[in-house]
């Protein structure tokens, strides 16, 4: 296991408050901290040189998220930033531009990542960036009338959505130009079994070599930040997160929504569910990483068959296990504001039982999937060395989780800004320096047996904890109306990496604007880095890895 | 004929219970000739049985136990779809297992999940090339009315504004055994000969120019060309 890329500032320390705002100086034109990070104000034409600068100088190298949103009397994104050495370390960009005409500089030059962030911006909330290089539509459909999540967009129009053929961006270069190059454009998706649900990857080809790779999204954009914008905070948005990443991680998304509003209105969650929310959403990481173990082996050998089967056999455990818990198979609903739904079920022995008996015969299922699996040699010939994909270019498109982790970049939210129960356990962050497919399954795999060690710990302490203080839920107010103006921004770590949710409160019971943040996102940007010089049989395989989930891509 | 000697003429009834006459395995390694009899079914059809029956129900029967199912995964739901055909579940049971993943060689169309404006025509598109006769169970809440998504900016209110659909199956997401369920009743309906009536009117694919004139139409005028195929929502119409 590597030690992972440490990259440090450049004078190698970090920053106080009172030193970063020297070095924005007069660009910053007002504070707007928000409870996780102090922001700074900025005009939106030197967001460039603020946010170069935050990078180079003052070492925030990891564009967390960028939220745009309309207020009455202007527009506004928000650039959250973070620092793969440090996730703790965070600091907010605000971006204001004028209702008439909004229009802000691009971050996309500095931030790789920034490119769909901002399209997405664009797409829902109608912000225009200059310089950037390609603005288009990224959710909705390049027709779409309107931008969704702006103030006065009427629902009920009239939308008309084409389905026309799509051109060859290096047709330019095709025969008639020299006769050397021959490009054929292939559409691999919406409906393709190899691409884990509704993606449309736009690929041109050059013989078997790839060499235009754009994924398309907004297959399944289904509105959730609507829907979580039109919820109240209590009790009628937990039941969403469960639907973005929906491959039985509900419960480290509901993590995410948790830690955010409990964090914006200081809520604080009794130690004992703390501990059953720790092993609940590690029984989700187990099951989430079984899938993409079980869906990886479908790319790379093409078969329904044996890995498949047997990576679900394990599946339909934990989630008997999940649903005993919770009540619910896939859409748990059993986190809520300030700690669970219920204790553990009864009689509480049968469901230990049942837990340890599953730890008990996890090892050797693993040995099993590595004997399959990780050494075959197959399977080593397509993974190993293909998908490249360097610690550098991970961190400038934003990558986190297992494939950053596969990079390298020594990145975990549950050790580097702890919540739940995780400080108090004994596990290790698993990192490997491979940067290829190989290197990403393998981090996976190893990961399972550490969120195994994970609820080995919480059950022990759940199964000692004294009777009169199994305290499940904090005292929360019926109505839940945080503060006018409050905004945060807070991420856990899920099965697929960073997931954060950034809230603004108007006051109500609702909140003002919800953002999600998700770690595909991010991850499935990197795809075209990975893909493009090589087989077209490894773009399959690197698609495989990144363990996309559409419904967390699209929201 | 003795009634020690096994019999090689059909005969008119079943007497008793319907269970073997003999174990199969008696009749495979027992002396003598094999008895192929075994079954009293078989001892009703005789030695070269043959069956009298419409053709059309014949068809019907062959169609209903035989389903290639179209590998489609959209949301949620077809989480526990891949479950529903996965160990435990194993839908192939019921003759419904074999994923197909080309719609050209698939009989039935498992729609899970929440179906959006970009995916729409996708759909309507992939649906066209299922080969006729071909069937369609709606999986979850999302394909029959949204869902829980129902009132977003983006979401069809339901599959059967695009497709028609032969069997709802409710649930958020439902569970195989729910999957299973609705699967088993589409083989009865096929059995039957029984086909769906399509109940809303469906958002069509049509060509660009012949959307009626209006002042969206006239918009995109300069960006869609006449003859490409589009989808128009009306919102505002949706239930
Ligand atoms: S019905 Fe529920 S589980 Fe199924 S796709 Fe819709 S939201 Fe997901």
């Amino acid at each position: 296991m590597s030690t992972g890329i440490e990259q440090t500032p450049a004078d190698g320390e970090t920053l106080t408050e009172d030193e970063l705002e020297a070095l924005i100086g007069d660009r910053a034109i007002a504070r707007d901290d928000h409870m996780n990070a102090p922001g700074f104000v900025v005009n939106p034409d030197e967001v460039q040189s603020v946010l170069s600068d935050l990078k180079e100088r003052a070492g925030y190298d990891h564009l967390s998220c960028v939220t745009a949103q309309e207020y009455e009397d202007r527009y506004e994104s928000i650039y959250h930033l973070k620092k793969y050495a440090d996730a703790s370390d965070e600091v907010s960009v605000v971006v204001p531009t004028a209702s008439h005409d909004p229009v802000s500089e691009s971050a996309e030059q500095v931030f790789r990542t920034a490119d769909w962030h901002e399209r997405e911006a664009y797409d829902l909330v109608g912000i225009e960036y200059a310089d950037h290089p390609d603005l288009r539509r990224i959710l909705l459909p390049e027709t779409w009338q309107g931008h969704p999540l702006s103030k006065g967009y009427d629902q009920e129009k009239p939308q008309v959505v084409t389905l026309s053929e799509h051109a060859n961006p290096l047709e330019g270069d095709h025969r008639e130009s020299g006769g050397e190059s021959d490009t054929m454009f292939l559409n691999i998706g919406p409906h393709h079994p190899a691409t884990h649900g509704v993606l449309h990857v736009e690929t041109v080809l050059d013989g078997e070599t790839v060499v235009d790779v754009e994924p398309d999204i907004g297959y399944l954009h289904r509105c959730e930040e609507q829907m979580c914008q039109q919820g109240t905070y209590r009790h009628q948005i937990m039941p969403y997160p469960d639907r973005w990443d929906y491959v039985s991680s509900g419960l480290l998304n509901e993590w995410a929504y948790a830690r955010a509003i409990e964090d914006l209105a200081d809520i604080e969650v009794p130690e004992y569910a703390q501990v059953i929310r720790t092993m609940g959403a590690e029984l989700c990481r187990i099951a989430s990483h079984m899938l993409a173990l079980g869906t990886f082996a479908l790319d790379v050998y093409g078969e329904f068959t044996a890995i498949f089967q047997y990576t679900f056999r394990d599946r339909e455990v934990v989630q008997d296990i999940l649903e005993d818990l919770t009540g619910q198979r896939m859409m748990f609903n059993y986190f809520r504001v300030g700690g669970v739904a219920w204790d553990l079920p009864e009689p509480r022995e049968e469901f230990f039982e049942k837990t340890r008996d599953f730890l008990d015969e996890l090892p050797a299922k693993v040995a099993e999937y590595n004997d399959m699996v990780t050494s075959n040699e197959i399977f080593q010939t397509r993974c190993i060395d293909t998908g490249v994909l360097e610690p550098e270019v991970a961190k400038d498109y934003g990558c986190t989780g297992p494939v950053a982790r596969g990079s390298g970049v020594d990145y975990d939210l549950r050790r580097d800004d702890p919540y739940g129960y995780y400080e108090n356990l004994d596990w290790d962050v698993v990192t490997r320096d491979g940067c290829d497919n190989y290197a990403r399954v393998l981090t996976r795999m190893e990961e399972v047996e550490e969120s195994a060690k994970i609820i080995q710990q919480c059950l022990d302490l759940l199964e000692d904890w004294p009777e009169d203080d199994r305290e499940v839920q904090a005292n929360v107010p019926r109505t839940l109306k945080p503060d006018a103006d409050a905004e945060t921004y807070r991420a856990v770590e899920a099965a697929k990496g960073e997931l954060g949710i950034y809230i603004r409160s108007d006051g109500t019971d609702k909140p003002g604007r919800f953002k999600i943040r998700s770690p595909c996102f991010s991850n499935l940007q990197a795809l075209g880095e990975m893909a493009e010089g090589e087989y077209i049989p490894d773009l399959v395989a690197s698609l495989g890895s990144l363990d996309i989930v559409l419904g967390e891509v699209d929201r | 004929m003795s009634s020690d000697e096994p019999e090689t003429q059909p005969r008119q009834t079943i007497h008793d219970s319907t269970a073997p006459s003999t174990d199969t395995r008696d009749s495979r390694i027992g002396e003598g000739v094999d008895d192929r009899f075994n079954s009293k079914l078989r001892e009703a059809f005789g030695a070269s049985p043959f069956i009298l029956t419409k053709f059309d129900e014949f068809m019907n029967w062959v169609r209903g136990n035989s389903m290639f199912m179209l590998q489609f995964g959209i949301a949620c739901c077809s989480i526990e779809m891949i479950h529903t055909y996965a160990i435990k579940h194993d839908v192939d049971r019921y003759g419904a297992g074999v994923p197909r993943a080309s719609p050209r060689q698939a009989d039935v169309m498992i729609v899970p999940g929440t179906i959006v404006s970009k995916f729409g025509p996708r759909m309507k598109r992939v649906y066209d090339q299922m080969p006729e006769p071909k069937f369609v169970v709606g999986m979850g809440s999302c394909t029959i009315s949204g869902g829980p998504f129902q009132e977003g900016y983006n979401v069809v209110k339901g599959a059967e504004e695009i497709i028609p659909i032969d069997i709802h199956v409710p649930g958020c997401p439902p569970r195989p055994e729910a999957l299973i369920y609705g699967i088993l009743k589409l083989q009865e309906r096929i059995q039957n000969g029984e086909s769906s009536p399509v109940v809303v009117k469906p958002y069509e694919l049509e060509q660009f120019g012949d959307l009626p004139e209006d002042e969206l139409v006239q918009k995109l005028a300069s960006e869609i060309d006449e003859d490409d195929l589009v989808m128009r929502y009306n919102w505002a119409d949706s239930p």
